[in-house]
């Protein structure tokens, strides 16, 4: 046994399955994704009694269902990977559901080995179980453990290298009625003479599977051998009609009940033995009685999101600010090294700007990642979504939605870029999809300098009105329009709610840190690449190409005459001079021509081309709209934490107006995210595919938003 | 009887569940099958979702879900 060996972690979520990865791993861990799919895929590595050892921790799931993403990555893992040793967490406590699943990796004949998890909170209700017993009647050995001491855990390993080592590991046959065995007798033998997928499942397991009509078998049958195929739904549709009609019941639910038939069976032959009565309150029903109540419960809630929210952007703006200063003295390093010309520029604004983007965001990332893994690994988050499911389910959202939206803004001033990656605790995977198409809306950190900009320059009376407006707005329209997108693109119906409340635990300080750096240094290693190259493109965008010579000569000619000039104030007109140089810079640039382009669609809005290239500048950061305004209206660069001059610029101009001021604000609320969301977006939707839709679908509302005010607003003569 | 017309608190034996394919199944997974006795132990602030206790754990599910479980109740504590 030279190579390393391959054992799967499997077993229900809250089983304590990934407390053992942990344990048995450390940081020797990493995540990636199973192939196609957004479902995070951990490995990691052990050394033990000098056996290498590579795990895989699967998702936890309580099924092997095709029903859902999770499920069907961890069957399609085992049947098409083989590990070599499936290791099934099951919560001692709750024996009966968690060998459910137990049942079907029976069903599926992979090599198996019980972690029975827990034993000691069991022991604490007053449950007993006899592990031999188990272990005897199920065919496989049971080994009781403590993932979260590591209690029994070198015991289980030295099991697991046992089991390693047997070659046969036969389906176990259940039975499951009369009328399902029958209909399995008829099939199977069909299936083996065809060896309809034989090679990859048991032909047992793609008969049951057919019966179950699970549309991944059946999908894989058809492409096989469809003539076979047919005939077997054909029996399997006469066995359907015959169980409905005798006991109105289908055969999935038939087969179900079962599998609970096998389980109770071996339960009641002495496994399980109650010491004293189990039936009394525990501590996570005493905390539940006040945290959930109906008028406490929400008020409580409020004190924690805000309190995760100050948290994450309160305690993250040291390091924020420490990695801004540190890629500003980068930037004027470079400033001062470099050579004037076209390098200089693209590593300033293209490169450090870029990195500097991607890295600025980091400590909020993680600020909000361990932030959220608290609430989530002590069970909070669960309660969350309990209490916030009636609303969110009304727009076609699920409980746990309300996580990503106050990341995103919801309070204002948040962050879709993380908003985004919290959708990851979703796993409804329409609601999820709905919830990260929809949080770029809210307001975050960097649309509120441009916010304040426009909302100081024209309704300066009531500024903090207006505000709250915005962030009112925010809400509604992002829960419309996830109601929306739910009632056409997103059509169909909501994924079951039913879900566990785990009991309340405290987080380890290990799982937290785990956590919060897998997600960072995904964030990190994927976003980089990428928006990297965004960065640089837009730089080239708003830079290319530069003025002809004989317009850069026409500034040099005026530099000159004021230079030659016996003014006062020589240097104030020449800084005057760079400002229209750098306007019409910019206005020659692509980006520019596209905004001057872009005039015969957005003067329906009553924006102009300076608005417009701002508003592709926006694209970057949205804080990009108040420097490349700045810029277009020939004041240099404006800084967004001083926009004084820039305020009075747009209050004096006669192009705007508080109409157009709010035709713009609304545009900027609800237009494409930045392009660092748009990456997350493609990275947790697992395709480019909504990333791109976001895009357009965003921009297209907001542009239909706009010219709506604006054109209502100057009928009215508001402007 | 149904979880829906339950008090807070109620408890009752799961006699059938009527529903068949996604939802019929995922109950059955969370350990809602026949004979099951089941306590609904509170709701949400706004009525929904419901919240059971069922073999020692606390399972959450809606209201609509909760329709097709049909119980016949046993003793009515407090």
């Amino acid at each position: 046994m030279n190579d390393p060996l391959h054992i799967s972690l499997a077993g229900n979520p809250n089983s304590g399955k990934t407390t053992l990865f942990n344990h048995l791993t450390g940081a020797r861990q990493h995540v990636g994704n199973y192939p196609g799919v957004t479902v995070d895929k951990k490995e990691g590595t052990l050394t033990h009694n000098n056996h290498q050892l590579n795990v895989v921790d699967l998702p936890g799931t309580y099924s092997l269902t095709a029903y859902s993403v999770e499920e069907l990555v961890a069957r399609d893992y085992l049947v098409n990977e083989q590990p070599d040793v499936v290791v099934d967490i099951v919560d001692a406590s709750n024996l009966e559901r968690n060998l459910y699943l137990t049942c079907q990796f029976l069903e599926l004949g992979v090599p198996l080995v019980i972690a029975l998890n827990m034993v000691d909170v069991a022991e604490k209700r007053g449950i007993s179980i006899n592990t031999d017993k188990l272990s005897k009647l199920l065919g496989v050995p049971v080994i009781p453990i403590v993932a979260r001491t590591g209690q029994g855990v070198d015991e289980l390993i030295d099991i697991v290298l046992a089991v390693s080592r047997e070659s046969e590991h036969p389906p176990t046959l259940l039975r499951y009625g009369p009328d399902i065995d029958q209909g399995l007798s008829d099939i199977v033998p069909l299936i083996e003479q065809n060896k309809l997928l034989a090679g990859i499942y048991p032909s047992r397991w793609t008969g049951l599977k057919i019966l179950e009509n699970d549309e991944q078998i059946l999908d894989k049958a058809m492409g096989e051998d469809p003539t076979l195929t047919q005939q077997l739904i054909d029996r399997s549709e006469t066995l359907t009609h015959h169980l409905q009609s005798t006991i109105d019941a289908y055969p999935e639910a038939v087969i179900a009940d079962h599998r609970y038939g096998f389980i109770k069976s071996i339960l009641r032959q002495g496994v399980v033995t109650r010491i004293f009565d189990t039936d009394r309150l525990y501590a996570s029903d005493k905390i539940d009685k006040i945290v959930t109540n109906r008028v406490i419960g929400p008020l409580i809630m409020a004190a924690i999101l805000f309190g995760l929210y100050s948290f994450t952007f309160n305690y993250s703006t040291f390091f924020v600010e420490w990695l801004s200063s540190f890629f500003e003295f980068l930037s004027s390093s470079a400033d001062t090294m470099l050579p004037d010309g076209p390098v200089k520029s693209m590593i300033i604004s293209g490169v450090i700007d870029g990195v500097g983007g991607v890295l600025g965001f980091v400590p909020i990332i993680m600020f909000m990642f361990f932030g959220i893994a608290v609430l989530e690994d002590s069970g909070y988050l669960a309660r969350v979504a309990f209490m916030m499911d009636r609303i969110f389910h009304f727009f076609g959202l699920h409980g746990s939605s309300v996580m990503p939206f106050i990341v995103s803004g919801g309070i204002a001033g948040g962050c879709a870029v993380p908003g985004v990656m919290a959708t990851r605790t979703l796993r409804s995977p329409k609601e999820r999809i709905a919830t990260l198409l929809t949080v770029p809306f809210m307001n975050c950190g960097a649309k509120l300098p441009v916010l304040t900009l426009l909302i100081g320059a024209f309704f300066s009376a009531h500024q903090a009105r207006y505000m709250f407006l915005a962030t009112v707005a925010a809400w509604i329209v992002a829960l419309l329009a996830a109601k929306f997108l739910r009632m056409t693109v997103l059509k169909g119906e909501s994924t079951p709610f039913v879900m566990e409340l785990p009991p309340y635990r405290f987080p380890t300080i290990r799982g937290l840190l785990i956590h919060t750096w897998e997600r960072t240094w995904q964030y990190i290693k994927k976003a980089g690449t990428v928006i990297l190259g965004i960065s640089i493109l837009l730089w080239a965008l708003m830079t290319y190409p530069v003025l002809p010579t004989d317009r850069a000569a026409e500034f040099d000619t005026m530099r000159q005459q004021i230079s030659a000039s016996q003014s006062t104030n020589n240097a104030a007109e020449l800084l005057i001079i760079d400002g229209l140089e750098a306007e019409a810079g910019l206005r020659n640039s692509i980006a520019g021509r596209i905004g001057i382009g872009l005039e015969s669609v957005s003067r329906y809005a009553g924006f102009d081309w300076r608005t417009n290239i701002a508003l592709v500048g926006g694209f970057a950061a949205k804080e990009v709209i108040v420097s490349t305004l700045g810029t277009a209206y020939s004041l240099g660069e404006v800084d967004p934490e001083n926009t004084t001059s820039l305020t009075d610029r747009l209050a004096k101009d006669a192009h705007w107006n508080p109409v157009v001021a709010l035709s713009v604000l609304a545009f900027i609320m609800f237009y494409a995210p930045c392009f660092v969301t748009v990456v997350a977006i493609a990275n947790e939707a697992g395709s480019w595919k909504w990333a791109f839709f976001s895009m357009g679908f965003n921009t297209l509302f907001a542009l239909i938003m706009s010219i709506a005010i604006y054109q209502i607003g100057t009928l009215l003569g508001l402007g | 009887m149904n979880i829906r017309h339950m008090q807070s608190g109620q408890s009752g034996t799961i006699s059938s569940i009527n529903i068949g394919g996604k939802i019929g199944l995922r109950l059955r997974e969370m350990g809602l099958i026949p004979g099951t006795e089941v306590t609904v132990t509170g709701r949400a602030p706004l009525h929904d979702p419901v919240k059971l206790r069922i073999n020692g754990q606390t399972l959450t599910l809606r209201n609509n879900e909760a329709d097709h479980i049909e119980l016949t109740t046993t003793a009515e504590s407090r």
